[in-house]
């Protein structure tokens, strides 16, 4: 895995899995033993949101930073003041959940130059090649160059996220590596990990410190397996 | 390498739209369907379409309209309020026999509502919305994948039937992601020539509107057009059915609430109750037969929505108020869990006990 920066931000297209990734990385930073802040930047996005992972963030201490307003029934692009609170307190880690696209990065520009002062980050690019409008390298690039120009910080790495849903098998993982290889050529920067599914079983190609497991919440419209 | 792709349920409408041929999307952007406006944005630009951001609702129906009069391919998007707007749209297209997709991605209401998902619209998606006698075909997808099935679907059925059909989705469908493989699709041959498209001093005037100067004349139309309409009801019912061949009870149920309810059959039968699903996949035409069947046998009939209760009147009027249909459900933006839907499950099994 990769060193963890002070603050690390998980950016990408929508649906690219940033939310589940930030939820587990700040919980995998709290099991290491780091005071640990996980904050909600999306506005964009009505459902799904880190605050669905409340109860487990705080059952294990990690601090949860979200918008009063989400998963209410109140459709307001507010940013909570606590946000601010992240680039006071250096003694915590903070895991930054951006909103999708340019649209969702755009709220990150307000708190750019805190974080470039400071200097102690990761902003990592989350990539699933199985989203339609990211399914190949270039597209994938073009949509990173987006969120840039967005929110006025460039990317550190890459995260290959590449998954189908319920339905991914080892092999869908495997088949994406050339995909992010040519993401990260493309872009000249490091791949941070492969994250997938943590039920899967391991992957024959992936050396054990580039990948990331997920634990994944079951919700209440999956169709249950008997 | 797998042909799916990881899809959200309105990116699977965008998606299928493109697919089926549409180059004209016509919408105003309302939470939680915002992603087909997106996605559309992206795409047609790529692919030499339109895609316009209306000024209003009620701006986009109309040039939907438009479109249609002029034989093309055209659909628009929104969320419950928005559907209100555009109801008056819909009524002139299907006034005029043109044929038009129309998404609804349904959040709760009534008034400005909130923006979690709902299904209390089914009122006024089956029975009409707009003024004067008329209906529209209503596709009630449950899956990412249907959305995109049942968009290519509603194209064709509106140009076969010449007349405006609407996906009736929620916000959870429209916003959660699962593996969708895009369908091959052959396109309809079927010859428009009634559209308003320029005579070339060729033939005589098109005439597209829905505007009788005579009462007979209008009279006459409206039995037409019903004359279709029974078309439709005699062959587009489309269902699921699930365990429903020994059940006592039968579970209806679309959308959303038959995915929850899907997970409460399993589990009620794991505890030996005999309960089976039928989820209606056209709302319109309701898939009468089906529940009118399965009154033969069952015993009971739950209905499981989220809505104060409107699909359990065509389902009573489906059964002929022969057996008991009970309500189970959760609005406002709230979902039944499987856990509730369960329980109303024992409690109506205890119920035929008595």
């Amino acid at each position: 895995m990769i060193q963890p920066k002070r603050i690390t931000l998980f950016a990408g297209h929508y649906g690219s899995g940033k939310t589940s990734i930030a939820v587990n990385y700040a919980l995998y930073l709290r099991r290491l033993g780091k005071q640990t802040v996980i904050c909600d930047l999306d506005i964009v996005n009505p459902y799904f949101r880190t605050k669905d992972s409340e109860h487990m963030l705080k059952s294990e201490g990690v601090e949860l930073i979200s918008s009063k307003f989400a998963n209410s029934n109140v459709d307001l692009p507010a940013l909570p003041q606590e946000t601010y609170g992240i680039f006071c307190r250096k003694d915590k880690y903070a895991v930054i959940d951006v909103g999708g696209d340019d649209r969702g990065a755009l709220a990150l520009g307000r708190y750019v130059p805190y974080i470039l002062k400071e200097g102690d980050y990761a902003m990592l690019f989350v990539a699933n090649c199985y989203r339609p409008l990211t399914r190949n390298a270039s597209d994938a690039f073009e949509v990173m160059r987006e969120i840039e120009g967005a929110c006025g910080i460039a990317f550190t790495g890459v995260v290959n996220n590449s998954n189908i849903g319920n339905e991914t098998s080892p092999e869908d993982i495997v088949a994406s590596f050339e995909f992010a290889e040519e993401l990260c050529g493309l872009s000249s920067l490091p791949l941070a990990f492969t994250s997938f599914d943590k039920n899967l079983s391991l992957l024959p190609k992936c050396k054990e410190n580039e990948v990331f497991p997920l634990v994944l919440d079951e919700r209440y419209y999956d169709i249950r397996r008997n | 390498m797998t042909d799916k792709v990881l899809m959200k349920g309105n990116e699977a409408i965008a998606e299928a739209a493109i697919a089926a041929g549409c180059r004209h999307y016509f919408g105003y952007p309302i939470t939680p369907q915002t992603e087909i406006a997106a996605y559309m944005a992206k795409r047609m630009p790529k692919i030499g379409g339109v895609f316009l951001q209306a000024e209003s609702e009620i701006a986009a129906i109309n040039m939907v309209y438009g479109v249609a009069a002029a034989g093309k391919r055209a659909m628009t998007s929104s969320s419950s309020p928005g559907i209100s707007l555009k109801s008056e749209g819909i009524s002139y297209i299907a006034g005029c026999d043109l044929p038009a997709l129309i998404v609804n991605v349904q959040r709760g209401g009534p008034g400005l509502g909130g923006i979690q998902p709902s299904q209390s619209d089914y009122f006024q998606a089956t029975r009409g919305g707009g003024h004067g006698d008329y209906h529209m075909i209503v596709l009630a997808p449950a899956y990412v994948q249907e959305m995109a099935d049942l968009t290519l679907r509603g194209f064709d059925l509106a140009d076969i039937y010449r007349m405006p059909v609407m996906i009736l989705a929620d916000g959870t469908i429209g916003q959660m992601m699962e593996p969708v493989k895009m369908k091959e699709y052959t396109p309809l041959n079927i010859s428009k020539d009634w559209a308003v498209t320029g005579t070339k001093m060729k033939r005589v005037h098109n005439i597209v509107n829905s505007l009788c100067l005579e009462p007979e004349q209008l009279e006459e139309s409206n039995f037409k057009r019903y004359e279709r309409y029974k078309a439709v009801l005699e062959k587009e019912p489309m269902y699921e059915e699930y365990l429903t061949d020994d059940a006592d009870i039968i579970i209806a149920a679309f959308g959303i609430a038959a995915r929850v309810s899907k997970n409460a059959v399993n589990e009620a039968r794991k505890m030996g109750i005999r309960v089976g699903l039928i989820r209606p996949v056209t709302l319109w035409p309701f898939p009468k037969k089906a529940f009118e069947k399965a009154a033969d046998r069952a015993k009971a009939f739950i209905s499981v929505e989220l809505s104060m209760g409107q699909m359990i009147e065509d389902v009573e009027l489906a059964v002929h108020c022969r057996r008991p249909v009970y309500l189970c459900n959760r609005v406002g933006g709230m979902i039944p869990s499987p856990e509730q839907v369960l329980s109303k499950i024992k409690e109506v099994e205890e119920n035929l006990k008595k």
